[in-house]
C-alpha cells in the first residue's frame, strides 16, 4: 500500500527538479545561520548560489560522524532552541552521542516518513502496531509510534524489552503488527516456543525491524518462525531515525524516501561517488529538515543503489540491504569480511540458529577469526565426536564461501549478549 | 532395557559443572552416575538421575541445551574380566560402544555400567543371551 500517491510516485524528473529546489534552500540556510557549514564550504570555496540543482551536490562537502561530535550538543542547530520540539541522541557506545534536535516540521516529516514505511506492509487503521522498539532517546520507539498514529493505527507503545509481556500483549490484544530489531524477533520466536505457544496461530500479518543488519536467510527464519511478512526498515538516528527507507511487498530493496533524504554511495577511500550498483559507503543530505540538517552525511553504511522500476510503482531509488558498516568490516589477512556475509554462511549449516559472535585476535602478528555458535537443541548431541563435526562443517563452509580460515567455536546459549536492543557481534582484540 | 540419561552441553568455563549440580541439588534431583567428556572449548555432562523428565525441565528452564539419551545399565561381576567378557560379547555381535562409565551402587554382588550404544536392542538381546542382566529404570532406581 503507498501512503503518499503524490511523492512516492512522482515521475523521476519532476523528483529531481524538486530536489534541486529543496537542496537550494537547505544550503541558503545552512551558509547563513550553521558556522560550522559556513566554514566548511568557505574552505571548499563553495557559495550557495554554486547549488543551482542536485547535480551540484557533489560540489558541498561531506559531513562525519567525528564532526558532529566535535560540535555536540547543539553545533548543528539551524534554528534558534526555542524553535526545536524534541530532542533524540544516539547511545554514545563508541563515543560522545550524536544528537538529532526537530523542529515541529521536522516531526511532521518523520510521521510522514513512518507512515509511509509502515504502509509498505499494508498497515491501515485497523491495525494493532505492537512497538516493541526501544522508546526513550533511542529514536525507534517514537519514530514507529508517530508513524502509526499518523496513519490512525493502534499503538501500543510496550517498548523493548519484557518478552514475556510481550508475549502476553500480542495473544490479548490480537496485535496484528510487530515492529523491533530483527533479532528480537527471533528471540520473542524462541519465548513463545519455550512457553508452548505459536507464534503462527497469533494474527501478526507483518513485521517491520530494524536498527541493526541482517540477512536473507535470517528473513526467511523470520517468516517461517513467526508466520509474517518481514519487512526491513532503515534509519540513523542522525538523519532523523527510521523512516529513511522501508522495503515494499516485493522485498526487492529499501526504497529511499529521497523527495527528503537525498543518497548517494561513495567510494569510502577516495570520497568519489560511484554509479549505481557499485558498493560503497551511504551518504544522505536531508533535503527538508530545519533543526539539525545535515549535508552529505556519511552513514558508514556499505550499499547500493538501484534505479531500476519497481512493481510497486514507487519512483524512488532503492537501497540494497545494508550489508556491512564501514567500522564494522573487518579485513581479516588481508580479506574484507563483513559479519553479515558470515551469517549468511553459518545459516546454510542445518541447525545453526543466528546467534553468533565473531572475535578477532591477532596472533604471531597473524589475525584469527573465532566464530562463536550458540548451541541449541537442534545442534546437540551427547556424543563429542558430532558436536566436533559441526564445529568443523561450519569452518568448511566458510573456508568454501568466503576463503577465510576462521575457527569455530560451540557456546552456551544466550552466552552471547543480545538483543533487546542490537546484538554485538563483533569483538576486535587486535591491538594494531 | 534402556535407561534414560540426561545429557547437558556445557561451555568449558569455570563453574559451569558446579552450577549443574547446584540447581540439581535445589531441585533434590539425585545424580546416580556422571560422567564428563570434553574438549578445550565444550563438555558433555552425562547423568543418570533419579528423576530424569523433571531434571531435563529443571536445566531448560535454566537455560541448559540438555537432552535425553537412550542408554543401557549392564551387571557386570565385580571381579577380573568382568568388564572384559562384556566387552569381547558385545564385539563378537559387531555392536559398537560410543562410550561407558560406571555406576556408583552394586546390584547385589554386581557392579553396574552404563553403555551408550546405537544397536541397544541387539546389544541387550547378544547380552541376555549369555545371562547378562540388563537393568530398567526401575531396577537402578530401586537399589
Amino acid at each position: 500500500m503507498i501512503w503518499n500517491t503524490d511523492y512516492e510516485t512522482l515521475p523521476r524528473d519532476e523528483l529531481r527538479a524538486l530536489q534541486g529546489q529543496r537542496l537550494g534552500s537547505l544550503v541558503d540556510a545552512l551558509y547563513r545561520r550553521v558556522p560550522f557549514y559556513r566554514a566548511k564550504m568557505d574552505a571548499m570555496g563553495v557559495k550557495p548560489h554554486d547549488i543551482q540543482g542536485i547535480g551540484d551536490l557533489e560540489k558541498l562537502p561531506l559531513t562525519t560522524k567525528d564532526e558532529m561530535r566535535d560540535v555536540y550538543p547543539y553545533g548543528l542547530l539551524a534554528v534558534d532552541l526555542k524553535e526545536i520540539v524534541e530532542i533524540h541522541t544516539s547511545s554514545g557506545t563508541t563515543g560522545k552521542p550524536v544528537v538529532d534536535a526537530y523542529t515541529a516540521g521536522d516531526i511532521e516529516v518523520w510521521s510522514e516518513v513512518m507512515a509511509r514505511t509502515l504502509a509498505t506492509g499494508g498497515t491501515g487503521r485497523h491495525d494493532i502496531v505492537q512497538n516493541a522498539f526501544g522508546y526513550g532517546l533511542f529514536t525507534g520507539g517514537l519514530g514507529v509510534h508517530y508513524g502509526a498514529r499518523k496513519i490512525g493505527a493502534t499503538v501500543i507503545p510496550i517498548s523493548g524489552g519484557n518478552t514475556k509481556r510481550q508475549l502476553a500483549i500480542l495473544q490479548d490484544f490480537k496485535s496484528t503488527v510487530l515492529t523491533c530489531t530483527p533479532s528480537y524477533s527471533l528471540y520473542l520466536a524462541e519465548a513463545a516456543r519455550e512457553e508452548g505457544l505459536d507464534m503462527r496461530s497469533l494474527g501478526v500479518k507483518a513485521g517491520f525491524f530494524g536498527a541493526e543488519p541482517w540477512s536473507e536467510t535470517m528473513r526467511k527464519e523470520i517468516e517461517e518462525k513467526l508466520h509474517l511478512l518481514a519487512i526491513d526498515i532503515y534509519g540513523l538516528t542522525e538523519i532523523i531515525g527510521p523512516g529513511v527507507a522501508s522495503e515494499c511487498e516485493h522485498q526487492n530493496g529499501l526504497h529511499i524516501f529521497e523527495d527528503h533524504f537525498y543518497p548517494e554511495v561513495i567510494d569510502t577511500k577516495t570520497g568519489k561517488v560511484l554509479p549505481d550498483g557499485e558498493k560503497g559507503e551511504l551518504v544522505i543530505t536531508t533535503l527538508t529538515k530545519e533543526g539539525s540538517p545535515l549535508l552529505r552525511y556519511r552513514t558508514r553504511d556499505i550499499t547500493y543503489l538501484d534505479r531500476s522500476p519497481c512493481p510497486c510503482g514507487r519512483t524512488s531509488v532503492r537501497m540494497h540491504r545494508v550489508l556491512g558498516r564501514t567500522d564494522d568490516m573487518l579485513i581479516i589477512r588481508g580479506v574484507n569480511v563483513f559479519p553479515s556475509q558470515i551469517e549468511e554462511v553459518i545459516l546454510k549449516v542445518e541447525g545453526v540458529e543466528p546467534h553468533y559472535q565473531l572475535v578477532v585476535e591477532r596472533r604471531d602478528n597473524l589475525d584469527e577469526l573465532e566464530v562463536q555458535v550458540e548451541m541449541n537443541e537442534k545442534l546437540f548431541s551427547d556424543e563429542i565426536k558430532i558436536l566436533e563435526r559441526t564445529e568443523k562443517a561450519i569452518e568448511a563452509e566458510l573456508y568454501a564461501t568466503l576463503n577465510i580460515h576462521t575457527r569455530v567455536k560451540l557456546v552456551e546459549p544466550k552466552a552471547i549478549a543480545r538483543s533487546e536492543g542490537k546484538a554485538k557481534r563483533v569483538i576486535d582484540k587486535r591491538t594494531l | 532395557m534402556s535407561v534414560k540419561q540426561i545429557s547437558v552441553f556445557l561451555e568449558n568455563k569455570k563453574g559451569r559443572l558446579a552450577d549443574v549440580t547446584r540447581i540439581l541439588s535445589k531441585e533434590a534431583v539425585n545424580i546416580r552416575a556422571l560422567s564428563l567428556a570434553d574438549t578445550a572449548d565444550f563438555g558433555v555432562l552425562r547423568i543418570i538421575v533419579n528423576e530424569p523428565d523433571r531434571c531435563l525441565a529443571v536445566l531448560k528452564k535454566n537455560s541448559f541445551v540438555a537432552q535425553v539419551t537412550e542408554v543401557v545399565a549392564i551387571e557386570v561381576e565385580d571381579k577380573p574380566g568382568g568388564l572384559s567378557r562384556i566387552l569381547e560379547l558385545l564385539d563378537g555381535a559387531g555392536v559398537n560402544v560410543e562410550y561407558m562409565y560406571a555406576y556408583v551402587e552394586k546390584s547385589k554382588d554386581n557392579a553396574i555400567v552404563i553403555c551408550r550404544i546405537d544397536e541397544r536392542e541387539r546389544a541387550i538381546e547378544v547380552l541376555g543371551k549369555a545371562g547378562i542382566a540388563t537393568l530398567s529404570a526401575e531396577a537402578l532406581k530401586a537399589l
